[in-house]
């Protein structure tokens, strides 16, 4: 008689799970990290996310080629330890950071995530990492900051891409501060329960998931604070096709293609499109911040 | 040398041509049902060999210059970067659209890329249909000539849809554009410029 085990894969303790048993017994002694990282936060998705090499192996990264390949192939010599941010600008405390220090004391989450790309693609993703509204509020911002700008690590020796200026380095984004205090953006620091992998964006990135993917900075070393709209990277290099706000907006199509719908990773070679949402879905999060602004001309 | 090349190609049989057009399709398809992105590997695949095709179409004149006479797979080849192209806009239509026809029409007045990739399209139909001895006698080599000029215009408007179609320039279609550049000025710089023009 052969053995037939009565046991599914279902029956398999979850990854997540799994994982956040590991995390509540590594955080046992840290009094300050506790609880709320397993609660399901209220402002993920319950689509199901793409899978672990899904999301590590299609990445538009120019500092690793251009390639959505490149990153995976070319990012394993990327060293992000140690690793410090600059904040400066009008801030009350300015300086160089380690990143344990920048990040201590904030609360990580998980926070399952739509992604779309500017491109017309789209994945879900499950990242963690913490508020970025924690941490300006550990920061503190002067009354007259405006708007929050970020930088990415320029170190052509190590990421190959920036060999070649096909973009002007660093990397540059930047939000207004009401879209960064927005309890939506992250700064995320890992994805499925695990570090952040460098073609992701190691040690650092942020994301901002009613946005066109290239708004979400990786590799972040400097943080300032400004009165002025800071100056963005593919707006700097086609300021007709990628604005400042960056908003998904299936109304507003791109110079060069329609905006109107997306194609989702891993939905497999025959499930054609799906209509992209206004705000990729997180209108009634973030549609306050742009009232009465005509989104058409702030694309 | 050249002469023992020369007489050993013309002992290879032209349809040769067609059973090799069809590998780099299968490993495009093959590969790219394994990718990620299979939808895009596919599309994008199919698109970067109609261009090498149709480029390497152009390089067998020059060729003969130097005393390489590949003028007879000159007809296959064409026709093979012709299948490309309506494969790659057949992905397009299909598996990257999923025939949305409410999207797919504005984009084919509305979209300057797509616009030029399809007038590109359209302009190697009327050569498709007359890659044949009957068209050719039909018309009178003169005038087939004259059409068949088509060619460099359809082939340009080829690479400027791929150059187009990127964020950025890459060094790779970069290096597409700068190698039709060198086959279309040869041509030029040999027979004036009228020479790339159907007059």
């Amino acid at each position: 008689m052969t053995f037939k085990p009565d046991l599914n894969w279902s029956d398999v303790t979850p990854q997540s799970a799994f994982l956040n048993r590991r995390q509540i017994i590594a955080t046992a002694g840290a009094a300050l990290l506790a609880g709320p990282a397993l609660a399901k936060s209220q402002y993920s998705t319950n689509d199901a996310p793409n899978t672990f090499e899904e999301i590590t192996n299609y990445n538009n990264y120019y500092e690793f080629g251009t390639d959505k390949a490149d990153p995976a192939a070319n990012a394993g010599g990327f060293k992000t330890v140690p690793w410090s941010v600059t904040v400066d600008g009008l801030v009350d405390k300015p300086g160089t950071y380690d990143l344990g220090d920048l990040l201590a004391g904030l609360t990580s989450e998980e926070r399952v995530y739509r992604f779309r790309c500017v491109e017309a693609w789209s994945m879900i993703i499950p990242w963690q990492g913490v508020q970025l509204s924690s941490l300006i509020q550990k920061l503190g911002p002067q009354p007259g900051a405006k708007f929050v700008a970020f930088e990415t690590v320029v170190r052509p020796e190590e990421m190959i891409g920036q060999q070649r200026n096909i973009l002007e380095w660093p990397y540059r984004e930047g939000l207004r501060m009401d879209e960064a205090m927005n309890p939506l953006t992250l700064l995320a620091t890992g994805l499925y329960g695990k570090d952040l992998p460098n073609q992701n964006g190691a040690p650092i990135r942020l994301v901002t998931p009613w946005k066109y993917g290239f708004k979400s900075i990786k590799a972040i070393v400097r943080i300032s604070f400004t009165d002025k709209m800071p100056q963005t990277t593919w707006n700097m290099m086609a300021a007709r096709e990628y604005g400042f706000y960056a908003n998904v907006n299936p109304q507003v199509d791109h110079p060069r293609w329609s905006q109107a719908s997306e194609r989702r990773i891993g939905a497999g070679l025959f499930a054609g499109r799906q209509d992209t949402l206004m705000f990729n879905g997180y209108g009634d999060q973030v549609a306050g911040l742009y009232s009465g602004m005509d989104l058409a001309a702030n694309y | 040398m050249l002469d023992q090349i020369n007489s050993s190609l013309r002992r290879v049989p032209t349809w040769i041509v067609y059973l090799l057009g069809v590998l780099p399709a299968a490993w495009v398809i093959f590969s790219g049902l394994s990718a990620i992105d299979p939808v895009r590997a596919i599309e994008w695949g199919l698109g970067l060999w109609a261009v090498r095709q149709l480029i390497a179409a152009l390089l067998i004149t020059p060729q003969r210059r130097v005393g390489l006479n590949h003028q007879r797979f000159r007809r296959q080849l064409g026709l093979v970067a012709f299948a490309y192209v309506v494969l790659h806009f057949t992905a397009w239509l299909t598996i990257d659209m999923g025939l949305r026809w409410s999207q797919i029409l504005p984009d084919l007045y509305k979209r300057w890329y797509i616009v030029i990739g399809m007038s590109a399209l359209l302009l190697l139909i009327p050569l498709a249909v007359t890659s044949n001895n009957w068209s050719i006698r039909r018309l009178g080599p003169k005038n087939w000539n004259r059409l068949h000029k088509l060619t460099y215009l359809a082939t340009a408007l080829g690479m400027v849809h791929f150059l187009m179609v990127g964020k950025v320039y890459t060094f790779e279609v970069l290096t597409y554009a700068a190698i039709l550049g060198v086959l279309l000025g040869i041509r030029v710089w040999r027979n004036g410029p009228q020479s790339l023009m159907p007059v």
